[in-house]
This record gives structure tokens, sequence and C-alpha cells, in this order.
């Protein structure tokens, strides 16, 4: 059952919807994924959206954390979006800090964000 | 009907199937949606130690009742090479994996009461409980 996640492009952003459980492989997949696009498209921004996702463990924290910092070094900023209040919580609770990460309550205003960002 | 049911632990996927596990049983006991984040991702990280550092082992979910208050128990046991300092793992921060797994301090913290015992040479038993407030 490993399945891929899609990752859509919106002008110069990539858009991603993550909708069900990552196990370890769909997440490590997913971060090759998303930086061969970034590579392919020139995209500037990326908004990774977690509305769905119910946990957060300390791989699944990792793997974005490097997610983030990878597609940084490729040029591109990423916006966290839709963290539920119990995510938050165990995540602080769990002891990860996911520093210097540029988040926003949905995906409508990551996309302002991120925009904002980009004609900085 | 049993109240207890576990998940043999020898690869990434037993990790998800033994969270699944626990989630089900902690909705089923009603806990609520922050309680049940909690009780999964602590699962993860008990299961993910045990796939890192034993190879494998077993993690049990057991449905408790103490003085009329439910609760979930939750066993990571193993027969690996057991924990030489507890007192070192239970600092925040330390990890011996490169970053993997927050470790069982973020477990405590997640649960009301967490117990260790391990022995060197002979593995570890982790308990760790929430009540159902």
């Amino acid at each position: 059952m490993n399945v891929r996640i899609p990752i859509l492009k919106l002008r110069d952003t990539l858009i991603v919807s993550i909708q069900w459980e990552l196990d370890d492989q769909t997440a490590i997949q997913f971060q090759e994924d998303l930086l061969t696009k970034l590579h392919e498209t020139s995209a500037r921004g990326v908004v990774i959206d977690l509305t769905s996702i119910d946990f957060i463990d300390s791989f699944i924290a990792k793997v974005l954390g490097d997610v983030i910092s990878m597609s940084s070094l490729m040029g591109a900023r990423v916006v966290i979006t839709g963290i539920q209040p119990a995510v938050a919580i165990t995540l602080i609770e769990l002891g990860i800090r996911l520093e210097d990460v540029m988040t926003a309550l949905d995906l409508e205003n990551g996309l302002d964000k991120l925009q904002l960002e980009l004609e900085a | 009907m049993s109240n207890q049911s576990s998940v043999e632990i020898q690869t990434e996927w037993d990790i998800v199937a033994a969270r699944q596990l626990g989630r089900n049983v902690a909705k089923e006991l009603g806990f609520g949606t922050v309680d049940q984040a909690r009780i999964t991702t602590a699962i993860s990280e008990l299961a993910r130690n045990i796939y890192l550092y034993a190879g494998q082992g077993r993690i049990e979910i057991q449905r408790l009742t103490e003085n009329g208050i439910n609760g979930i128990l939750i066993i990571a046991a193993d027969n690996g090479p057991g924990i030489p300092d507890i007192r070192k793992v239970m600092e925040d921060g330390f990890s011996t994996s490169g970053g993997l797994g927050a470790g069982l301090p973020g477990v405590k913290r997640l649960m009301d009461d967490f117990k260790i015992e391990t022995t060197l040479g002979e593995g570890t038993d982790i308990r760790a409980t929430k009540w159902l407030r």
C-alpha cells in the first residue's frame, strides 16, 4: 500500500494536501517527489496542508523539517498550513519545535502569506 | 471479549499497525481528540524505539479500570540490548539515533503514568498509562 502524495502546481507554487496517515516509506517518497517537482517546475513556493492529519510523531516531524530545509536550499519557501489543535499540543508536549517554519491557519492564509513573502 | 491486544513489531509497517490499534481502542474508550493524538503519538514513539534499538518486540494495548476510572495501558516490551543509562535517556534532547525519536521524556509527558524496567542484555519493558477524565 505504497501510495504517493499528489503534488499540484498553481502558477509558481506547489500545493500538497496530506490526506492520510503517513507511514515511513510514504513520507520519504514524498520528500523526494517534492524536491524533484521543485526542480522540474522551478516553483518558488510550497504549501503543505496538514488539515487531515490527526497526529504527528517525531519521525514525520523530522521528515517535514528536513523537506523544508531542503526546499530552502533549492531557493523555495515552504508554508505549513492547517495544523490541528491536537497536533500542535502533542508536538510541543513531545518536545518537538519546528523552528523558523512559516505556518498559517489554513490553505487560503498560507497562499496569501507565501505570496507576500515571494513579492518581498 | 478480550481486553487486551497486541502487535508484534518487526517492520516499519508494524509501527503503523500498533498506533492504529491504540487509536481505535482510545476512541472506543471515549478519549477526546487531543488524548487520542497523545496516545497514538506515544505508541508510535515506543514502537519506533523497539524497531530502531531492539530490532523486534511487542506493543500491547490494555483497557484498564481502577476505582471506576477507565484508562488505557501501553506496554512496549522487547528482548533487545537494554538501556545502559536510564537517567541519561530520560534527559530531554538525548538521542543515540541521530534525531529520530523525540525519546522517552516526550512519551512520559504525553501520558499520565510512565514506568520503565530494563536489564542489560535482556530487554526493556515500558508501561505508560492514560486515564480517562
